[in-house]
């Protein structure tokens, strides 16, 4: 078996996990103003469930007494295609998962397949994707921010917020020639080289971004409304996230530094300089401001690689490595072995047998892609460990005895896209 | 026996302020998607007319047209009068609002731009403005929906709590100007420095976010909420019924900064011009309302939403001890005659 990156090892918590259970023949009929249960249904279709997530809620007054979402809604297979489809076509499904971030994931399953087959991925093409990782995460917090915003009623921050997602996108668009499910990495590094435009925009953009973030704040964090909303709500201790499995912004906001970024770090992100914003309460309210945080950082990150690519100008930025990375056309054209590497690779692209465990910090948590292979063409496994499930998870422990008003608060800031969800 | 002449101002009068209410009403929906475009780097409607200026045509033609549903189970009635319910109140209470100061045309008066000249003027606009509660919580009701049930409850809830904040601050106006005609109480505030929100300006704070309460307008929009309740008490509505508890909302807004601007910026009184004519008195007036009218629009597009039970801590445990409190020193004050603000402003 190849020796893989094969995650982490968490200490699991101790603690027995919590249960939820729900008799109704504890209610006293008698009584008049607790005597009667409404069960509330909300969702799949439902504007405050940021995609197709159904929460059975059963009411006692504005009270919330039974908290149960139903996942599955968005599901379409996707672990099973992987399996069918075969290493290299999958990564366009990678795109499809958690659609907020396609070229996070994208990195996310190269990498594992990288640890499968022992490819060195070149310095330039691991600080592209770096900064295509970081421009994925500062995308995903600000939806993030908009939806949850929007939801407690501050409309005006959606456009806010979404204003800023339309440049990055905008510079994805320059840079890949899409703007959402861009599949622009492949094993062995990424599909084509940054060019000195794109990262003159991308700098330009970075230069205005704290601003904007300021500005961002400006409207929240100050704000009574938002303060009162989210404080105190959804309080998360570290014990409940590690009996949870919950990472990312969830984790560090209830206060443990735990960053794949900086604990485990891949890509060449032990060369940059930044900070893990924890939170202390772990509440609603230190989510919200670790995020803010992360996007800061984020944008400190991008800086350094914009730096770091002016130095690596011209370097290569994909593997040379003809078992998995495809010849360039002129050669294929005009070169025997080349045009049989390409055949190859196109048609029966085999990794060795094997298993690997490669995760990446995405900005819902660690996303990591477990794949088995048995040296052909097709995986034999590929498990998704999406970070929003294990978010969604949380939900029935956070709502418990909250108020309903509650559930939009708690599920925004939990953060979770239902298409990584379901999968 | 009433001159015809007589007949034929009062009919004028009615459909000025009536038309007027109704396009203020629609107008409203343009100017909330235009302004709130502005906030929000967009443009907002610009297809239909002149900037966009008859798309609450093109709307009002749309709602018309399109299928009222009702739901299984709705309460067949009550489901079809809730919206007559919610949007009655605000036409009904626009009647006593007095707009101008007297009509003098070729030196002849016609009285003021009012339709009713009620000596009970400010009491008739509170009982039947308190009724349009009753549209929102019966439309909620009625829906068979429970969204729309706990939409509906909340809000009545809400306005209920926030009345009486709203009363308390008018009371002390009245102490001040000791009448219940809203022509009188803006008669007595004809010079700036006479305006009620020097002499209550905590009064005034109370009532602005009381009116934002009662009629039910973010950041206390809880009978809509559509985060968590879809839409509220009129998930279930559509079309023409839809349209009228809109145009309720849009006209109930516009009655209370009617009202705001009678009670506290003293009406159609134009600042240092005593003796305006009354057509600068009603365009003043206009530009107070307007005023308030954008504050509505403005507040909505910056602020998040409170949660319930933080809204109701805020009306009773705050807003209701306070205006209790502006009462009580309004009232000290007018019963030991200290008419301090009258003198200082009789100075400007």
């Amino acid at each position: 078996m190849t020796q893989a990156h094969l995650g982490h090892a968490h200490d699991r918590a101790k603690e027995p996990l919590q249960t939820f259970e729900f008799t109704p023949g504890e209610i006293d009929r008698d009584d008049p103003l607790h005597g009667e249960l409404m069960s509330l249904n909300m969702g799949p279709q439902h504007p405050a469930t940021h995609g197709v997530l159904r929460i059975k809620v059963v009411l006692d007054g504005e009270t919330m007494k039974y908290v149960e979402p139903v996942v599955g809604y968005l599901h379409r297979g996707k672990e099973k295609t992987c399996e069918t489809l075969g290493w290299r076509k999958f990564f366009v499904h990678t795109d499809r998962l958690d659609y907020l971030q396609p070229l996070m994931n994208n990195c996310a399953y190269a990498m594992s397949l990288e640890s499968l087959g022992v490819i060195q991925v070149p310095e330039r093409g691991q600080q592209i994707r770096v900064l295509l990782m970081e421009l994925s995460r500062i995308m995903a917090h600000l939806i993030y921010l908009g939806t949850t915003a929007i939801d407690l009623g501050a409309i005006t921050m959606f456009f806010f917020t979404f204003n800023e997602r339309e440049k990055i996108y905008s510079l994805l668009d320059a840079y890949t020639g899409h703007r959402m499910n861009n599949t622009y990495v492949r094993i062995g590094g990424v599909y084509a080289d940054l060019d000195e435009r794109v990262a003159r925009e991308a700098r330009k953009w970075c230069e205005q971004f704290p601003a904007k973030i300021d500005e961002f704040e400006k409207m929240l964090t100050g704000n009574r409304i938002w303060y009162d909303r989210n404080r105190d709500i959804g309080v998360l201790s570290i014990a409940q996230c590690k009996a949870w499995s919950l990472t990312g912004p969830n984790l560090r906001a209830s206060g443990l530094e735990w960053d794949l970024r900086k604990n485990q770090p891949y890509s060449g992100y032990e060369n940059y300089q930044f900070e893990i914003p924890i939170g202390a309460k772990g509440d609603c309210y230190d989510r919200y401001a670790v995020r803010i945080e992360e996007m800061r950082q984020s944008v400190r990150i991008c800086m350094q690689v914009l730096d770091a690519l002016e130095k690596t100008r011209g370097g290569e930025f994909i593997a040379q490595d003809r078992r998995y990375v495809l010849p360039p056309k002129d050669l294929v054209h005009n070169s025997m072995e080349e045009l049989i590497h390409q055949f190859k690779i196109v048609t029966d692209m085999a990794l060795p047998k094997g298993a690997a465990y490669h995760a990446v910090e995405s900005s819902k948590g660690e996303l990591g892609f477990y794949v088995v292979s048995d040296g052909t063409s097709h995986p034999v496994r590929c498990h998704i460990r999406a970070p929003g499930l294990m978010n969604v998870q949380a939900i029935p422990v956070l709502m418990d005895d909250r108020l309903f008003s509650d559930t939009v608060s708690i599920i925004g800031s939990l953060d979770f896209v239902m298409g990584e969800v379901d999968r | 026996m009433i001159a015809w002449q007589d007949l034929l101002v009062m009919v004028l009068k009615i459909a000025l302020i009536f038309g007027g209410l109704i396009n203020v009403g629609a107008l409203m929906t343009l100017a909330e998607r235009k302004f709130s475009a502005w906030m929000q780097y967009r443009i907002g409607p610009n297809r239909v007319g002149p900037w966009g200026l008859l798309q609450p045509l093109a709307d009002g033609v749309k709602f018309i047209f399109k299928e009222s549903l009702m739901p299984d189970g709705a309460n067949k009635a009550l489901f079809r009068f809730a919206p007559v319910i919610a949007a009655l109140p605000a036409f009904m209470t626009i009647a006593v609002i007095p707009f101008s100061n007297d009509i003098v045309i070729a030196g002849k008066n016609y009285g003021k731009l009012a339709i009713a000249d009620l000596d009970i003027g400010v009491l008739f606009l509170l009982a039947i403005g308190g009724l349009s509660v009753y549209g929102v919580i019966l439309g909620g009701w009625a829906s068979n929906s429970k969204f729309s049930l706990m939409g509906g409850l909340r809000a009545s809830a809400q306005m209920i709590s926030y009345e009486l904040t709203l009363i308390l601050t008018i009371l002390a106006v009245i102490a001040l100007s000791g009448t219940l005609n809203l022509a009188e109480i803006s008669d007595g505030q004809a010079t700036i420095g006479t305006w009620n929100i020097w002499s209550q300006p905590l009064g005034f704070m109370l009532f602005v976010i009381a009116m934002f309460a009662e009629t039910n307008r973010h950041p206390f929009d809880f009978a809509e909420c559509e985060a968590e309740l879809v839409a509220g008490f009129h998930t279930e509505y559509s079309a023409m019924k839809f349209a009228l508890f809109f145009l309720g909302e849009y006209s109930a807004m516009t009655v209370i900064s009617c009202l705001a601007t009678v009670l506290f910026l003293g009406g159609p009184s134009v600042p240092f011009w005593v003796d305006a004519p009354w057509y600068v008195g009603f365009g003043a007036f206009i530009a107070k309302t307007s005023m308030f009218l954008f504050l509505f629009i403005w507040v909505r597009w910056t602020l998040p939403r409170f949660r319930f039970d933080q809204l109701m801590g805020l009306g009773w445990k705050v807003m209701l001890p306070l205006a209790l409190f502006n009462l009580f020193v309004t009232g000290v004050f007018v019963s030991l005659g200290w008419n301090l603000w009258a003198k200082l402003g009789s100075l400007i």
